[in-house]
């Protein structure tokens, strides 16, 4: 009787049709907003996965996310290569700076300061020249898609109109003057600031005087420890904050979404996105249920016993929901796929075709146990009724 | 449970009533009806709209439960039975030819005629190849794939005499079957219900108010307000 529960459901195409349009766009709905979601968090940490060379981060400890900005005195690079469990230790500057573009464009970059000798902590992929370049006088590196965004010359220079900034051109950052000399490629950030790398002195030497300016040291630890194991050492022994990577890219995240509202936005978007698949999914299948409540009365009357009949309503809100939520999580992919790399956030973790698939079955559980009622209650008898 | 009947009595009805609502709104359908039906013979009930012909019947079919009296049916008195029980019974033993066909729209002749069998659990291919053979013996063996909005009246009514008979029920109720059908057409039906439900071991219940096909009544039990008035019986050579 499942196959004949199938057929009847399929049968009328266009009511399927409607039925099954229905519930892909209610996991569109669930699915898209929650890849959002995830993107979004994810970009949160984005920084943190790119500077993939190091095990721990150590920082001040009030340091809440990336963008954070609380300074350690340079002693604190010491201290770390003296801990038990640590192979090497390498400091980083990361701060925000004034940048003065060559036709008078003011934007603000962040500046992130590497260690001269081993440029440990830079981008992940080069797209002009080399890592090896920042060791020319002045040199910098700037983001391939910042050039024709963040830094383009937006006034032009001399008779030029606006352009993309160029390998060669020349920014002052705080009044320093520095030369562009290659680019690179890293992945979205939640923040959208333009991203500059340098090295750590240069980086100092640009940056506003302070008593305090090393951002972070970055530390692997040896072959073999545990990472989490070293961290807690370096904590003891510096009374400084040591993450490893996964852990500070977590404490990122959910500083982010704690402070950023992101999680009740999204969440109130998902919710609707669950309450209209509800809505659809229920009018659809109550109706689809209604037309069908003759053929569902004169199979009680032919010995079709109620447990049958709900295995039967069951089994093709089930399909339903299956090919509904396999059509919308495939539509979410696509436009995911044809989005990749865009300004829209969006990375469907697998938690978010789980999340839907669950939704639009609770969606479709709760529009069957209503449907369902009509038929339980269903008087064989009125089949003998014209 | 079983209860001792001649073994050529279908269905034994004793002062049965049925009451539907209670208080001042109590419509009273069926007030103290006798009733025998045999097995082998063809029992038309006929009367005016709103005698209870259809509440007999559906009483008879264990469909709707009687209020009081005694309705012993292949020797069983449905009432005892549990609702599951009695939806297995039903399954078992029951064949309906309804007034409104209830033919599932997006099911093929074939399927449709195998529901009975696929209720009692028969695997699906082996019910349908049953479900061809019953329809081939109703003249529609050729249109086992074709949909009921693909075949004319008389063809779906051929087809709920074939998902009536599939399953091979003792007992088989018809309500009206004649009622959308021109003359010659319900004739012919008529003629195949004679033809392929008729059997000795099978009793048929026909509810009509067609005067047309009374020709084919072993018996007919004339209704009125709720009784049986009177029985004629006719014999056949």
């Amino acid at each position: 009787m499942i196959r004949i529960a199938l057929r009847m459901l399929v049968g009328d195409r266009l009511k399927y049709l409607g039925l099954v349009a229905g519930l892909a766009f209610a996991t569109l709905l669930i699915t898209q907003q929650g890849s959002i979601f995830a993107g979004f968090t994810r970009r949160s940490g984005s920084w943190i996965r790119d500077t993939g060379q190091a095990d721990l981060w150590i920082m001040d400890p009030q340091i809440e996310f990336t963008e954070d900005r609380k300074a350690m005195q340079d002693s604190a690079l010491l201290k770390v290569r003296g801990v038990e469990g640590i192979e090497w230790a390498v400091p980083l500057y990361k701060s925000y700076v004034q940048a003065r573009l060559q036709d008078g464009t003011r934007v603000v970059v962040r500046m992130i300061g590497l260690d001269d000798a081993t440029l440990t902590g830079g981008p992940p992929i080069m797209e002009q020249g080399t890592l090896e370049l920042l060791k020319a006088d002045r040199a910098i590196l700037v983001d391939a898609r910042d050039m024709d965004d963040g830094l383009r010359l937006r006034r032009g220079v001399g008779d030029e109109g606006p352009r993309a900034l160029r390998v060669g051109d020349r920014i002052d950052l705080n009044e320093h003057e520095t030369v562009v000399m290659g680019s690179f490629r890293r992945t979205r950030e939640f923040f959208w600031d333009p991203v500059v790398y340098t090295t750590y002195t240069r980086a100092l030497r640009m940056a506003p005087q302070e008593r305090k300016l090393l951002g972070y040291v970055l530390a692997r630890v040896k072959p073999g420890l545990d990472p989490k194991e070293v961290a807690r050492r370096v904590e003891e022994t510096t009374r400084l904050r040591a993450d490893t990577s996964d852990d500070y890219e977590a404490r990122s995240m959910d500083f982010i979404l704690s402070k950023t509202g992101i999680l009740p936005n999204f969440g109130i978007t998902i919710a609707l996105g669950f309450v209209i698949g509800v809505l659809i999914s229920g009018q659809l299948l109550y109706n689809f249920i209604l037309e069908n409540q003759r053929a569902f009365a004169a199979m009680k009357a032919m010995g079709a016993s109620n447990r049958l009949l709900l295995r039967m309503v069951f089994a093709q809100v089930l399909f339903a929901a299956f090919i509904g939520f396999g059509l919308g999580v495939g539509v979410t992919a696509v436009v995911g796929q044809l989005l990749h790399d865009s300004k829209l956030a969006f990375h469907m973790a697998w938690q978010v075709p789980v999340f839907g698939g669950v939704a639009i079955l609770v969606c479709c559980l709760i529009a069957a146990a209503i449907s369902i009622q009509r038929v339980l209650r269903l008087e064989p008898a009125v089949v003998f009724k014209g | 449970m079983e209860t001792t009947l001649s073994t050529r009595v279908a269905v034994s009805c004793r002062g049965v009533t049925k009451t539907f609502g209670e208080g001042e709104n109590a419509v009273q359908a069926l007030r103290g009806l006798d009733l025998e039906v045999l097995l082998g013979q063809m029992t038309m009930l006929v009367g005016p709209s709103g005698c209870g012909k259809t509440t007999l019947l559906s009483v008879i079919a264990g469909i709707l439960e009687r209020t009081a009296g005694e309705c012993i049916v292949l020797h069983e008195d449905t009432l005892r039975l549990s609702d599951r029980e009695r939806a297995a019974w039903r399954g078992r033993n029951v064949g309906f030819v309804f007034q409104a066909l209830n033919l599932v729209p997006t099911l093929t002749a074939a399927e449709n005629v195998a529901i009975p069998l696929l209720i009692l659990g028969l695997h699906y291919k082996t019910a349908l190849a049953r479900a061809g053979e019953m329809l081939e013996r109703v003249g529609l063996g050729s249109r086992t794939r074709s949909l009921p909005s693909q075949l004319s009246g008389g063809q779906q009514q051929r087809i709920a005499i074939a998902r009536a008979l599939v399953h091979e029920p003792r007992l088989l109720v018809c309500d009206e079957p004649t009622s959308a059908l021109d003359h010659e057409t319900g004739h012919k039906v008529m003629e195949l219900l004679q033809e392929v439900a008729s059997s000795e071991d099978r009793a048929l219940i026909v509810v009509t108010h067609d005067s047309r096909i009374f020709s084919f009544a072993d018996r007919i039990a004339h209704m009125d307000d709720g009784r049986v008035e009177r029985v004629e019986t006719f014999t056949k050579n």
